[in-house]
C-alpha cells in the first residue's frame, strides 16, 4: 500500500475549477517535486493536502487513513512556506518548540530535539534570536528546523527557495535534499523552477491548468515529454518546434522546406499527411557544413557553453546551445540528428511513440 | 533620507502653520492657561471678587472623601467600559476576519454607532432600559426582577457603563478587524500546521501579534470613557441616583457649571488633563518604541 495517495481530488474556488481531478501514489519515503507555470494549482493541491483547504470532491489517504476532511491539526503534516512564516514574537527556540508543546513533549524531550535539529541545521548559536535579527537563509533555515523537529509523516515545502538569491539557493536546494534523505520523510515539493524540479525530485509531477500532464522521473520526464508543453517546461533554453507532416508511410517527417527526417525508431500511427510538431533541444542540434541556413541574432555566452538565438530558414524562431566555441559568421548552417527529434500531434500536443 | 523642503524665508513657513496654531491657541492652550489659572484662584459666585489662594484648591479636593469616592468610581467606570468594549470588539473583529456569508454586511452594521451622538445613544438605551417605558426595563420587572435604574444605583452604574462601552465597541472593532487583517494569513496557517488550534492559536499566535493595536486602543478606550462618555451619562443619569453614577467629568460639570465653584472645578480639570497627559506620554513611548527600535 502506497505511502500518500490522492483520489480524484478536486477543487473548486466557487464556480472556478482549480484542480481536475488529480491521482497519485507515494511510496514513503519519496520525494515528489510538483512543477508548474503561475497558476497551475499546484499551490492549492499543496495547501489541500496540508489540510488548509478543503477538497470540492476525492480522497486523500495518508498511511492508510483518509484526511481529506481532518483539521491540519490531525495529520501531522508539516510546510515549510514560501515567506518562511515564522512567528514573529517568538525566538528560534521557541519557533521550533511551538509544535512539540503543542503535542505535550516533555521538556527535556523538547530541548533535545530542537537542540538537535539547530545543529544539523548550523542554527545552534541563533536559539535566542529573533526572526527579525536573521537573514533570509537562517530564516529558511529555522523554517526547515520547526518542520523538522516534529519528524511528522509528511513534509511539504511551498516554493521555499523563491525568497533567496541565487547563491544561496543552490546551497539550500542541496542541502534540502541531503536533509530529506537523511531523514527518509515522504516529501512534496512545489515549484516553478525547473532546475530545483530536475535535481530534487525522485518523480516529477507536471500540473497544467488543473490537470497532471505528465508523472515520471525527471529524466523520463526530460527525455521524453509526454506532450509540447511538458517539452517545452522542461530544459532550459526551450526546445524547438518546427512544424511538419508524417510522411513516407508513417516513417518519417517532412518539414516545411522539404527536409525529410526519418524517424530512427520506427513508423507511426496515422496517414501520410498528418500534421506533426517536431521537436528538438538547442543542445542537440549540431553545426555542420552543409543543412539548414541558421541567422543568429543573439549570442548568449554563459561560459561553459554558449546560446544562440536567432531565426531558421529565414522564419521559424530557434536557438541552439553549443558546449565550445562561437561561430564566427551571423548565417550558419545546422543540421538536426533524426535520434533526437521528439514526435507531437500538432494539434493534440500529445506524443507519439512507435 | 528624510525628505525635508528649504524655505529660503521665515515668512512663508510661519504663515503655512498660522491657521493651525491659531486654533492650538484659541481652542487650547487659552482655556488650558485659563483653567491653570482659576484652579489658582477662589471666587463668589456672581464673579465680583476674586482672590488667589495658591494651591488650597487643590488640598481642600484631595482631602475631601466625597472626591476620592469620585476617583474610585471613575477608575472602575472605565476600566469596565474598556475591558467590556475591548473585549466584545474582539469578540465581533475575530468572528467578522473569518470567512463567512455576508461578512461585508456585518463589518458595515458594525460599525454604524459609532457614527451616532453621544445623547443618541443615550436616548436609545432609555428607551430599551427605562422600567416603565422600555423593552428590556418593562420585560425585566415582568421577571419580577425590580429594576429601575433611577432608583438603584448599582443598576444605574451597569446601565452606563453598558451605553458607554456599547458606543466604542464599532471605533475598537475597526481597530482590530484591521490589526487582524494585517497579520501574515501564513503565520496563522503555519500555526494550524505546528497543531494549534481554536483559542490557544488565538492566545500563542494572533493576540501577540496583536498587541500593538490592542494597547493603543486600551489607552484612547481609557481616555474615551474618562472624558467623551459625558454625554451618555448626563442625558442616562445625570450622574445619579445621588452620585452612584457621578465620573469625575460629571463632578467637574456639576461643581464648576451647576454649583458655581469654578476655583475647585477647575483644580478638579487641570488633575484630569494630567492624567491625560501621562496617559498620551505613555502610549507615545510605547507606540514609538516599538516602531523605532525594531
Amino acid at each position: 500500500m502506497p505511502f500518500l495517495v490522492l483520489e480524484n481530488l478536486h477543487k473548486n474556488f466557487g464556480s472556478v475549477p482549480v484542480l481536475h481531478g488529480i491521482d497519485l501514489a507515494m511510496e514513503a519515503g519519496e520525494m515528489l517535486v510538483i512543477v508548474g507555470a503561475s497558476g497551475c494549482g499546484k499551490s492549492t493541491l499543496l495547501r489541500l493536502i496540508a489540510g488548509l483547504e478543503v477538497p470540492s470532491g476525492g480522497r486523500i489517504l495518508l498511511d492508510g487513513h483518509d484526511v481529506a476532511r481532518l483539521d491540519p491539526a490531525e495529520r501531522d503534516i508539516a510546510m515549510v512556506f514560501q515567506n518562511y512564516a515564522l512567528y514573529p514574537h517568538m525566538t528560534v527556540f521557541d519557533n521550533m518548540a511551538y509544535g512539540l508543546r503543542i503535542r505535550g513533549l516533555s521538556r527535556p524531550e523538547i530541548q533535545t530535539r530542537v537542540d538537535d535539529a539547530a545543529s544539523l541545521l548550523g542554527l545552534s548559536s541563533l536559539l535566542q534570536r529573533k526572526p527579525r535579527q536573521l537573514s533570509g537563509g537562517q530564516r529558511q533555515r529555522v523554517a526547515m528546523g520547526r518542520a523538522i523537529v516534529r519528524n511528522p509523516k509528511l513534509f511539504l515545502f511551498d516554493e521555499p527557495l523563491s525568497n533567496l538569491d541565487a547563491k544561496l539557493r543552490v546551497q539550500m536546494r542541496a542541502e534540502i535534499r541531503r536533509l530529506q534523505r537523511r531523514m527518509g520523510v515522504t516529501s512534496l515539493y512545489v515549484t516553478h523552477d525547473q532546475v530545483e524540479a530536475m535535481t530534487l525530485g525522485d518523480r516529477l509531477l507536471v500540473l497544467h491548468q488543473g490537470r497532471t500532464v505528465q508523472l515520471a522521473t525527471p529524466m523520463e520526464v526530460f527525455e521524453h515529454p509526454a506532450n509540447t508543453y511538458v517539452a517545452g517546461f522542461i530544459g532550459a533554453p526551450a526546445m524547438n518546434f518546427l512544424p511538419g507532416v508524417l510522411s513516407h508511410q508513417g516513417t518519417a517527417v517532412t518539414l516545411g522546406n522539404g527536409l525529410v527526417l526519418p524517424f530512427a525508431d520506427g513508423r507511426r500511427a496515422g496517414d501520410d499527411g498528418r500534421a506533426l510538431s517536431i521537436g528538438i533541444r538547442p543542445e542537440h542540434v549540431v553545426l555542420s557544413p552543409e543543412g539548414l541556413p541558421f541567422q543568429i541574432d543573439l549570442v548568449e555566452p554563459l561560459g561553459s557553453e554558449t546560446v544562440l538565438i536567432g531565426r531558421l530558414n529565414g522564419s521559424e524562431p530557434f536557438s541552439v546551445k553549443l558546449t565550445s566555441g562561437t561561430p564566427a559568421q551571423e548565417d550558419v548552417l545546422v543540421t538536426i540528428p533524426p535520434a533526437q527529434i521528439h514526435i507531437f500531434d500538432n494539434e493534440s500536443g500529445l506524443r507519439l511513440d512507435p | 533620507m528624510e525628505r525635508r523642503t528649504i524655505f529660503s524665508d521665515r515668512l512663508l513657513p510661519i504663515l503655512l502653520v498660522l491657521p493651525q496654531l491659531a486654533i492650538t491657541i484659541v481652542f487650547f492652550l487659552w482655556p488650558t492657561g485659563q483653567a491653570i489659572w482659576l484652579s489658582l484662584t477662589r471666587a463668589d459666585p456672581f464673579g465680583i471678587r476674586v482672590q488667589f489662594v495658591g494651591l488650597e484648591n487643590f488640598w481642600d479636593l484631595f482631602a475631601d472623601p466625597l472626591y476620592t469616592a469620585t476617583v474610585l468610581r471613575s477608575i472602575f467606570f472605565c476600566a469596565l467600559v474598556a475591558a467590556i468594549s475591548l473585549g466584545l470588539a474582539m469578540l465581533l473583529a475575530v468572528a467578522a476576519d473569518r470567512e463567512i456569508a455576508f461578512r461585508r454586511f456585518y463589518r458595515i452594521f458594525l460599525i454604524w454607532p459609532y457614527a451616532i451622538a453621544p445623547a443618541v445613544a443615550a436616548v436609545l438605551w432609555i428607551l430599551l432600559l427605562h422600567p416603565q417605558i422600555g423593552l428590556i426595563g418593562r420585560w425585566l420587572n415582568a421577571l419580577g426582577l425590580g429594576w429601575d435604574y433611577k432608583i438603584n444605583g448599582g443598576q444605574a452604574m451597569l446601565v452606563v457603563i453598558l451605553a458607554s462601552a456599547w458606543k466604542e465597541i464599532s471605533y475598537n472593532f475597526i481597530f482590530l478587524l484591521a490589526g487582524l487583517q494585517s497579520i501574515s494569513a501564513s503565520v496563522v496557517e503555519a500555526a494550524r500546521m505546528d497543531g494549534a488550534r481554536g483559542f490557544f492559536r488565538f492566545r500563542t499566535v494572533t493576540l501577540p501579534l496583536l498587541m500593538p493595536t490592542v494597547f493603543f486602543l486600551l489607552v484612547v478606550n481609557l481616555v474615551y470613557a474618562a472624558f467623551d462618555t459625558f454625554g451618555t451619562i448626563w442625558a442616562m443619569t445625570s450622574g445619579g441616583p445621588g452620585k452612584a453614577t457621578e465620573t469625575l467629568v460629571i463632578k467637574v460639570y456639576r461643581d464648576g457649571i451647576v454649583n458655581q465653584d469654578i476655583g475647585s472645578s477647575s483644580a478638579q480639570s487641570v488633575v484630569l488633563m494630567i492624567g491625560v497627559i501621562a496617559l498620551t506620554a505613555l502610549q507615545f513611548r510605547f507606540l514609538g518604541r516599538r516602531s523605532g527600535g525594531e
